[in-house]
């Protein structure tokens, strides 16, 4: 081993955790209130609202056991923080740790006895789960690709993270109708911007012959029950009103959402029955007043202090790279906006990774980075940026050598698998398994290789709730059950073109297909697109055509393709095909089973 | 070094009894590994050589082949975070050894550390070591089939939280044993531990029985742990769950979710 890149890697002056979130005395709390809620001394209902509120999910079927998520605010996590997550991974959950949608860690099936130790663990770190569950401000999000992305006009890392800072704990946020989600992304093409209750896109603007910088505001989307892809606010919302505007659309939601009924009760909503335009005028007088009203001036503390960059060790090693170097490079890499260097893309399965490959990336981020941090993806992944582009043939020997290389991280072979059944109480279907078992498919079939193929996704959510995300994939699928006399078998409702862009649109419905044929279908479609495509069109855009009723050749509608696939919906008899009736996973016949939700607790 | 109720002993305490030679340190490791270098002083009790026949009788007669008797202060290690010395520590505690202690860090640990190794094979000259089972520390599955009931008893199972969530025994309550050790440690510092215990509950009054998967390595490891952490009366079921299972016993599962889905080993 080279001793310089050792040194290098421990140095660690670049991996200096600024931020802290954390609170050590809210661990306190947590272990106290857990004991008073055993003993009787609070309410069900208060302390459920209590745990939600500080980030610990009920589990499947139990209370007993948490899902405890871990707030990564803009997806930036530190290689401490992680090898932290590593262990309390291994100490207290199941020895693996998921990446979520929403940028968020996740430690499953935690004693709640024990989230406690979870939380002082995290601490020690600067890491916090407060107000990663229940009705509050969630996680902020900010694209993998801020600062690095080609598109982008500038960064909006340091707005993501000053909004965090000021909304966690903040005593408005702490009791809101609903859960309340903001995302900001780089530019119109990566990122969920138009699908949360705020979406914002970084953008200049010349004003009075100076170039100003602010925003393009989205309100009111989100996936779940009545899914809605966000409304423009204005042309342009300059920096100086982005808190105004983010308190004004609070504070409304805070005021007029719908207590009475949880399930309706998300700003999208309000803005729907309301109508934009109505709602739209409302907002604009909140605005006006909480900007002439705020007894404080408040400013969002946005440290934007040009980041450091350690300049990447030259690698003097010649050894050969390992076979499927440009694979990979193809279907997990993306050049930066800066000259000679790419974002490296790691994919897992379904999100799911090892306390052992926690600590390895958080090794390979201190000598592969130049920036010594990760950041957490949007499709259950990683990045890993600033790695210069000579250094990645080593990189790449690197994962291969420790099991990180999987290909397809950009592709549709990387698709999104919600819990679902592993740990939801809601779900209905194993489409966390689903997913993992699509990849392996794909992966052994080279098909993340395939250019045709790699703009377009593949999301599952376990039940018609949308944690998978399925309404913006190109192929969605939501769990149910279906029903063959008396016997009952696991089904997912699929949705074709949907795509959460600057050209976001929900998938429209397609067919009703049983778990066991769904990869059947997915690569019938596939078969069917390779014969009637023109030249140099690919799936997601063969797709866009057809769910526009605009099929050029035999497959015209989404109604052709159910025709196509009907065939594969015929259920067996259960003596001729017991596996029919079973879902992925271990586990006895197929039978719906939920539990009550938390979302709406 | 004083009587062992303090469960473990760190490099330091354990470099100056070598020097004094007033320890007899234990290396549980395989013969081949134990050849190739191993603490100065240190006999070798694989753990297999153990396992084959674990009756008091055969157990003493290897005591007394590394001189240990009564008064012997005794001191074990492993390389594997602390599980298979546990295991023969509270086989001597059984026969009625009072003064076993394990090395609270790896024989990796120790040499990562730069602490001295040798080759050198030591012979002892041989010691009479007595019999005085303690049957309190040991937990059979007829026991265990009414400790619950009887004595309020507190099963624990050190397995992983997956195994345990699959299939346990009814009633008992899961404590990893990797929740018991530090980056550092095999076991961490006894406040900690202490914590620990109490957000489940557990006292310094509460009967507590451990067990894990097949012959008490974790579950020696759970033990100690309890034990340092000064949690009353404590006993392995030193059997475990392979027995329970193979007697058909009855067992609890964690039902309708596919958590080992979750896994990404």
């Amino acid at each position: 081993m080279d001793h310089s890149k050792l040194d290098y890697s421990k140095s660690g002056k670049l991996s200096e955790i600024k931020i802290n979130w954390a609170k050590p005395e809210e661990v306190e709390t947590f272990a106290k209130t857990v004991k008073h809620y055993r003993q009787d001394k609070i309410s069900h209902d208060d302390f459920r609202r209590f745990r939600l509120q500080h980030g610990a999910y009920g589990s499947r079927m139990t209370e007993d056991y948490s899902m405890v998520r871990i707030k990564i605010p803009a997806g930036e996590i530190h290689p401490r923080q992680l090898e932290k997550i590593a262990d309390l991974s291994e100490y207290y959950s199941i020895g693996s740790a998921h990446v979520s949608t929403r940028q968020n860690i996740q430690l499953h099936w935690v004693i709640l006895e024990d989230v406690s130790e979870v939380m002082r663990g995290l601490a020690e770190v600067g890491l916090t789960t407060r107000e990663a569950c229940g009705n509050t401000v969630r996680n902020v999000m900010c694209s993998p690709l801020a600062n690095v992305c080609p598109n982008e006009e500038f960064d909006p890392t340091p707005y993501a993270i000053a909004t965090a800072k000021f909304l966690l704990r903040n005593p408005l946020c702490q009791s809101l109708p609903r859960k309340f989600k903001i995302n900001y992304t780089c530019c119109d093409d990566h990122g969920m911007a138009r699908i949360a209750d705020i979406g914002l896109i970084p953008q200049h603007k010349e004003i009075d012959g100076k170039i100003k910088k602010g925003f393009k505001v989205f309100l009111g989307g989100g996936l779940g029950n009545w899914s809605s892809v966000g409304y423009q606010l204005e042309e342009f919302t300059p920096e100086d009103d982005l808190l105004y505007t983010i308190l004004a659309v609070i504070k409304l939601f805070d005021r007029l959402g719908n207590r009475k009924n949880m399930a309706r009760n998300r700003l999208r909503y309000l803005v729907n029955e309301m109508g934009w335009e109505k709602f739209r005028s409302i907002f604009l007088k909140k605005r006006q007043v909480t900007r002439t009203t705020q007894s404080i001036i408040h400013k969002l503390d946005v440290d934007d202090t040009p980041q450091e960059y350690t300049p990447p060790v030259v690698s003097v090693e010649t050894s050969s790279t390992p076979a499927g170097y440009s694979r990979w490079l193809k279907t997990n890499t993306l050049k930066q906006k800066q000259d000679g260097f790419r974002v490296v893309f790691l994919a897992f399965e379904a999100g799911d990774i090892t306390s052992n490959h926690l600590r390895m990336i958080a090794q390979i981020a201190r000598e592969f980075s130049a920036e010594g941090k990760i950041r957490n993806g949007f499709i259950q992944n990683m990045a890993l940026r600033w790695v210069a582009e000579s250094e990645l043939s080593r990189l790449y020997s690197k994962l291969v050598e420790v099991g990180l290389a999987k290909t397809g991280a950009l592709t549709m072979a990387s698709p999104i698998g919600c819990t679902g059944t592993t740990s939801c109480n809601l779900a209905i279907t194993n489409s966390h398994r689903l997913a993992k078992e699509i990849q392996r498919k794909f992966l052994e079939l080279g098909l993340d290789n395939d250019e045709a193929l790699q703009d377009s996704s593949i999301k599952i959510s376990g039940c018609p709730n949308s944690c998978g995300q399925h309404e913006i994939a190109t192929i969605g699928f939501y769990g149910g059950g279906g029903r063959s006399g008396k016997d009952m078998y696991p089904l997912y409702t699929m949705q074709l073109g949907g795509r959460a862009d600057g050209e976001a649109r929900l998938g429209a419905t397609c067919i009703r297909m049983p778990a066991k044929r769904v990869i059947p279908a997915i690569l019938k479609i596939i078969d069917v697109f390779k014969s009637e495509r023109k030249q140099n069109e690919t799936l997601s855009s063969w797709i866009q055509k057809i769910v526009e009723g605009k099929g050029e050749t035999n497959v015209k509608s989404v109604r052709d393709i159910k025709n196509i696939l009907e065939p594969l919906t015929k259920a067996p008899l259960i003596k001729e095909d017991k596996d029919f009736f079973m879902d992925y996973g271990i586990g006895e016949s197929y039978h719906v089973k939920t539990g009550k939700g938390e979302c709406a607790a | 070094m004083g009587k062992s109720n303090s469960t473990t002993i760190d490099v330091d305490s354990l470099r100056s009894s070598i020097r004094d030679k007033s320890v007899r340190v234990i290396d549980i490791r395989k013969e081949e590994e134990y050849k190739q270098d191993h603490i100065p002083g240190s006999v070798n009790l694989p753990l297999a050589t153990l396992l084959s026949d674990d009756s008091p009788e055969k157990i003493v007669q290897l005591v007394n082949s590394f001189g240990i008797d009564d008064e012997t202060p005794v001191v074990v290690y492993d390389n594997t975070f602390g599980a298979l010395a546990s295991r023969v520590a509270w086989t001597l505690e059984y026969i009625g050894h009072s003064d076993v202690s394990l090395l609270d860090v790896t024989f990796d640990t120790w040499k990562k550390i730069c602490l001295e190794t040798t080759r050198e094979i030591n012979d002892y000259p041989k010691k009479e070591h007595s019999i005085k089972l303690r049957p309190e520390i040991l937990a059979t599955a007829n026991y265990l089939e009414t400790a619950k009931k009887k004595n309020g008893s507190i099963l624990v199972d050190n397995r992983e939280r997956l195994n345990y969530l699959e299939q346990h025994i009814p009633g008992a309550i899961n404590i990893p044993y990797r929740m018991l050790s530090s980056s550092e440690k095999i076991l961490k510092p006894k406040e900690e531990l202490k914590r620990l215990f109490q957000n489940r509950n557990i006292s310094s009054d509460s009967e507590l029985v451990t067990y894990c998967g097949s012959v008490g390595t974790l579950s020696g490891l759970g033990y100690y742990a309890l034990k340092k952490a000064e949690m009353g009366n404590t006993k392995l079921y030193v059997h475990s769950f392979k027995e329970w299972k193979s007697l058909e016993k009855p067992t609890e599962t964690q039902e309708s979710a596919h958590y080992w889905d979750l896994s990404a080993e």
